[in-house]
């Protein structure tokens, strides 16, 4: 930008001039938009599909519910090994060496084995499970590790909890998890995993990442075509355009080396924030800026001015 | 006098502006396009998705689930969401190619990026408290990215209670003040005139 350009962009403009209307024009934006919103409205509505509760999880995929309770127990599920903000299980990701998910440390405390099974079992009505929760408190930390890895084996090898033969090899753990699944079936797991810290529940951090230890939460999402290799990020249920803003967050996640990148969340946030900084600082961009110049658009918004002055 | 911290505050306020240039009713010659349009579009959408969120806040975050008129209020929301975002899209497009920046312009570049950026949060936000299936499963997958830089041991995108409060109040309050802020920058520097303005009548005084 030349100095005498500078000069002028500071200057008030003192050539010629036009009536424009600001708050009738505010007006007629407010109406114009409004009828647009409330016709787009009523053609097409908002999505709405029903939450996802535990009980429908354990009565639709009774197997794939059993399968997570002992994986949960087993420490084997994504929640069990997480890290940062639920538990010390994994120092998380990190971006080089910062390890920002682990220094952010632990303040949503989540330990899916006793918070997702072993303490709603206490209120199961099944006479077998005080027995077996006898059992597994009075076993070592190795041999409850045993069980509930053998017992995993055994369910994926059937293909489906209910063909599992049952063994003694398992220990209590084929007990715990049919006593859990017979508490949400019945709907109470819902309520116990809300309602643990209070009455009035409006955290629904446990049930949720319950529900996504499993493999149900996951096909659901899939059907509705909200994976991230279906660009899930600026999806919502339903055919409508969703948050299609995030367009340029979801993009990092089908390309590589992000896609196939365990770090890829930890990674694209970075990209992200490198791109948000270039964005606010886009005037100051060498080449960035001059691209008006150079692809000249503004000779087009201009028009009736550069027409008028014969430029 | 000119010590006192309200003497301070007027002059560096309110004296700056002239009636005038608060509520203009002429602009110079060249702000003629329809490029000119999408930023008061983008107002009118937010005046909309104010409205409609307000309504939406005074009956609760699960009425829309029970009640026609709630559900036919959330649709006006998402609608006016949807359209703020195309208008405000066009506009920063319009504003980055007549390089809008120019001339102490930066800040008004910069508030609006960060305006564009924070509703953004507030849009995400909104998802997250929409007590449905969309919610559930945002929340799920959101976290993971806000817990890889750590910023999930701060905000809990499964912690509706948080998610609610941010949405209706913080949130609207900095997309609220950084959008005042915005509009008082555009009018306290005007319109930015035309590319090589200065070697015409009327650029330069």
């Amino acid at each position: 930008m030349s100095h005498k350009e500078r000069n002028v962009d500071l200057a008030k403009w003192s050539g010629p001039k036009r009536p424009y209307d600001l708050v009738k024009e505010f007006v007629i934006a407010l109406l114009v938009v409004s009828v647009l919103v409330a016709g787009l409205a009523t053609l097409f509505g908002s999505p709405d599909q029903k939450a996802v509760t535990l009980q429908d999880w354990a009565k639709k995929a009774p197997s794939d519910f059993i399968a997570t309770t002992t994986g949960e127990l087993a420490g084997t599920t994504i929640s069990a090994a997480y890290g940062a903000p639920y538990n010390d299980a994994s120092e998380g990701l990190s971006l080089g060496p910062l390890k920002l998910q682990k220094w952010a440390g632990v303040t949503i405390p989540v330990d899916p084995k006793y918070d997702f099974v072993i303490e709603p079992l206490a209120y199961s009505k099944d006479s077998a499970v005080p027995i077996a929760l006898d059992q597994w408190n009075g076993a070592s930390a190795n041999q409850q590790l045993t069980w509930a890895t053998d017992y995993a084996s055994a369910i994926e090898k059937a293909g489906d909890s209910s063909k599992v033969t049952s063994s003694n090899a398992f220990g209590p753990v084929p007990a715990m998890s049919a006593g859990l699944l017979a508490l949400a079936q019945d709907g109470n797991l819902d309520g116990l995993l809300t309602t643990s810290d209070t009455p009035y529940p409006s955290d629904f951090t446990k049930p949720i990442l319950f529900l996504a230890d499993g493999g149900y939460l996951d096909e659901l999402g899939a059907a509705q075509h909200l994976h991230g290799d279906q660009w899930g990020m600026m999806n919502e249920t339903g055919s409508y355009p969703g948050q299609s803003w995030l367009w340029l967050f979801s993009l990092w996640y089908n390309v590589e080396p992000f896609k196939s990148s365990e770090n890829a969340d930890a990674q694209i946030f970075f990209v992200l924030f490198l791109l948000n900084l270039g964005f606010i600082f886009m005037p100051k961009l060498p080449f960035i800026n001059r691209l008006p110049r150079l692809i000249p658009i503004h000779r087009l918004i201009w028009r009736r001015y550069y027409r008028e002055n014969n430029l | 006098m000119a010590t006192m911290w309200t003497t301070r505050l007027r002059k560096s306020t309110v004296e700056k502006f002239e009636p005038q240039d608060i509520l203009p009713d002429e602009q110079p010659s060249y702000v003629a396009s329809w490029i000119y349009v999408f930023g008061v579009l983008t107002l009118a959408s937010l005046t909309v998705i104010i409205i409609t969120g307000l309504w939406l806040t005074t009956k609760g975050v699960t009425w829309w689930h029970t009640s026609s008129v709630g559900h036919f209020v959330n649709s006006l929301h998402l609608w006016s969401v949807e359209l703020f975002f195309v208008f405000m899209v066009v506009h920063l497009w319009g504003k980055f190619w007549m390089a809008a920046w120019r001339g102490r312009r930066f800040a008004t570049w910069v508030t609006g990026v960060i305006a564009f950026v924070t509703s953004i949060a507030t849009g995400f936000t909104g998802y997250l408290i929409q007590t449905n299936f969309d919610s559930q499963w945002i929340g799920s997958q959101a976290k993971d990215g806000l817990n890889a830089v750590g910023i999930g041991s701060f905000f809990n995108t499964l912690n509706t209670g948080q998610a609610t409060l941010l949405h209706v109040a913080l949130l609207p309050l900095v997309v609220g003040a950084i959008t005042i802020w915005h509009v008082i920058l555009v009018r306290r520097n005007g319109v930015v005139p035309p590319l090589d303005a200065n070697e015409i009548a009327g650029g330069a005084k």
